[in-house]
């Protein structure tokens, strides 16, 4: 069961040093023969590729950081001005602590309780293990979207509605399935016979993942916690939901108001993209090798 | 292999109380998500069916009670809307997805080469990944507005004509939607065909020239046989979320205009939030489930399939 998921990656181990790519030492003369594709044909693509990347980043840039009424393609001289509209007047300064603060909550507790089911699934084997797996891989196909209504409700109950914690919860129900299924294929990948050799030196299983398991989890840990923050970052719905008090909302809400607003100010509405690409893209560069290492080792087969 | 870690414990049990019945340990490790998810997604999908059966509408209470069927029969017999968003649901996955798969197979094949740059040039490419819905109509709204975007300059250099507004034009605002969307969405398919294709040993390519087997054939021989579990299930999942996503539609076209990029997820948001019919939103929802439904079942024979590989 759960196939293709996690049993490819598992004949594989685990780095033990995470961000090496296996590029590295690269012994030239032999590996030749079918490595070596003609430059062009590599950097002309990529090229192209990279200046539709780009090109819409450079668009904001631009628009975010040229005074009003420009029409220079070079944002020349450099203006603040809007980023101090949009901190200052448009709450965006509010908005990046909301977003942040559900960030790192949503990150937290999404690791911590896939951590526990993932290490259920990866190392015992008990009556409702195919039913809880087959539950994890269902709710992948339900969309949050379609669910507003009933969840807006379950809130209204649990009087969440307008607190923060609604999203956080909200958000991190829905990034535990896949954060389990990948952090159960990387615990399957950590031989089972090191927690083994740890417990028979006295250590209580506890103490064995701690030691043993958690330092060699490391990357894909990463991985999923970078999922987790990332998604609840971008996310919009909810928080456009759950939280109607301004000083309540998150910067995909902000954002969203801004473009509602229309053509009137285009200026601050590409500085409120930046501060919401900012912590996004930074977290991006810290963990894009990890990443890709986090997934062959192991996990998202799907 | 449990069974070994219950005797090992035997000795000291007793010293720590979740350790005290290694039976129930993987329960008890299991609680916390299998709560939530019964709160947060199985409650919420049984309520979505109660709904479905009632006429709820907050604006129009007077109507409210059980409607058996109704829901339904005015979706498929007298919303005309409810059609042309289904018709445009499946050409807005498979044109999305198709795309995706194939610029990302051929980004991912690119970065997987050696050459000077590519750790920086892996990270650009890669990056929209990170940003995604409202970001993304953010930037894209500043790239397609009439006045200050694109369409200005390259009018300024003789390419088309000024004022052009591809959202508010239905023949353009299909494309316009779908380039947006292919901007962040690439990345997510280059990035794990990437992972897949690092674990392709390298012997074999190697033991593949010495034969003489050109880049082609190693490609169709190699390659493309290793990816084809981890493209089937990629594929099939980016599917249903590009189906169940609203995020990006909803804040760059509205389903607009006149409908016309109306995703099935976008109408029920539409009728639940905007219409506050919650009866309607929920029998639209429940068309989508079964929908979804015959796509999990599709994942799950699937991904057996990938196990039995051979």
């Amino acid at each position: 069961m759960t196939a293709a998921l996690a049993e490819k990656g598992a004949a594989a181990p685990v780095p033990a040093a995470p961000p090496a790519p296996p590029a590295a030492p690269r012994r030239r003369g032999r590996e030749r023969a079918f490595d070596d594709v003609p430059r062009w044909q590599i950097y002309l693509p990529l090229a192209l590729y990279l200046l539709f990347t780009l090109v819409p980043f450079y668009w904001m840039l631009l628009f975010a950081l040229r005074p009003a009424g420009s029409t220079s393609l070079v944002p020349w001289p450099v203006t603040f001005e809007h980023f101090d509209k949009v901190w200052n007047e448009r709450s965006f300064g509010v908005f990046f602590q909301n977003s942040m603060l559900v960030g790192v909550a949503t990150l937290v507790a999404t690791t911590v309780v896939a951590l526990a089911g993932g290490y259920a699934l990866a190392r015992f084997d008990f009556r409702i293990k195919n039913a809880f797996m087959l539950a994890l891989l269902c709710s992948q196909f339900i969309p949050g979207a379609l669910m507003l209504v009933p969840l807006f409700e379950i809130f209204r109950n649990l009087q969440m509605i307008n607190s923060l914690g609604s999203v956080v919860l909200a958000e991190t129900v829905f990034q535990l399935p896949l954060s389990i299924i990948l952090i159960s294929g990387f615990i399957k990948n950590v031989p089972v016979s090191l927690e083994e050799a740890a417990w028979v030196d006295g250590c209580s299983r506890f103490r064995a993942f701690r030691a043993v398991v958690l330092p060699l989890l490391r990357p894909g840990l990463i991985a999923v916690g970078s999922f987790a923050f990332v998604h609840s970052w971008n996310h919009f719905l909810f928080a456009l939901m759950f939280l109607s008090e301004q000083d309540k909302q998150t910067i995909p809400v902000g954002l969203n108001t801004l473009i509602g607003a229309d053509s009137a100010d285009l200026g601050a509405l590409a500085a409120g993209g930046v501060i919401a690409a900012v912590p996004v893209v930074i977290v991006f560069a810290f963990i894009q090798k990890w990443l890709i290492t986090g997934f062959s080792a192991g996990a998202v087969k799907g | 292999m449990a069974q070994a870690a219950a005797v090992a414990r035997q000795p000291r049990a007793g010293r720590r109380r979740t350790g005290a019945d290694p039976r129930r340990l993987p329960y008890l490790l299991i609680a916390p998500a299998g709560l939530l998810m019964l709160g947060f997604i199985a409650y919420p999908v049984l309520s979505v069916f109660y709904y479905s059966l009632q006429h709820y509408n907050v604006t129009k209470p007077w109507k409210n009670g059980y409607a058996g069927l109704d829901n339904f029969t005015r979706a498929f017999t007298e919303d005309p809307l409810f059609w042309s968003t289904l018709v445009f649901s499946a050409k807005w996955v498979v044109v999305q997805v198709g795309l995706q798969l194939a610029l990302g197979l051929v980004l991912a094949l690119l970065v997987n080469q050696t050459f000077v740059g590519r750790g920086i040039a892996r990270a650009l490419v890669f990056s929209p990944w990170a940003v995604s819905g409202v970001l993304t109509t953010t930037i894209w709204m500043l790239l397609y507005n009439p006045s200050t975007g694109i369409s200005r300059y390259l009018a300024d250099v003789g390419v088309g004509t000024y004022g052009t507004s591809v959202l508010s034009d239905t023949g353009t605002v299909f494309w316009a939607a779908v380039l947006a969307e292919l901007w962040r969405g690439v990345p997510f398919f280059a990035i794990l065909i990437l992972a897949d294709l690092q674990s392709i040993p390298k012997d074999l390519y190697e033991a593949a020239s010495v034969d003489g087997a050109s880049r082609l054939r190693q490609f169709l021989h190699i390659t493309l046989p290793h990816l084809k579990d981890a493209i089937i299930l990629s594929t099939l999942l980016r599917a249903v979320w590009e189906f169940n996503n609203v995020d990006l539609l909803y804040t760059l076209t509205g389903g607009g205009p006149a409908g016309v990029t109306t995703t099935l997820p976008l109408m029920i948001a539409n009728t639940g939030i905007e219409g506050h019919d919650f009866g309607y939103a929920s029998a639209l929802t429940t068309v989508a489930f079964v929908i979804l439904l015959f796509c999990s079942i599709l994942y799950l024979r699937l991904s057996k399939f990938g196990g039995d590989r051979r």
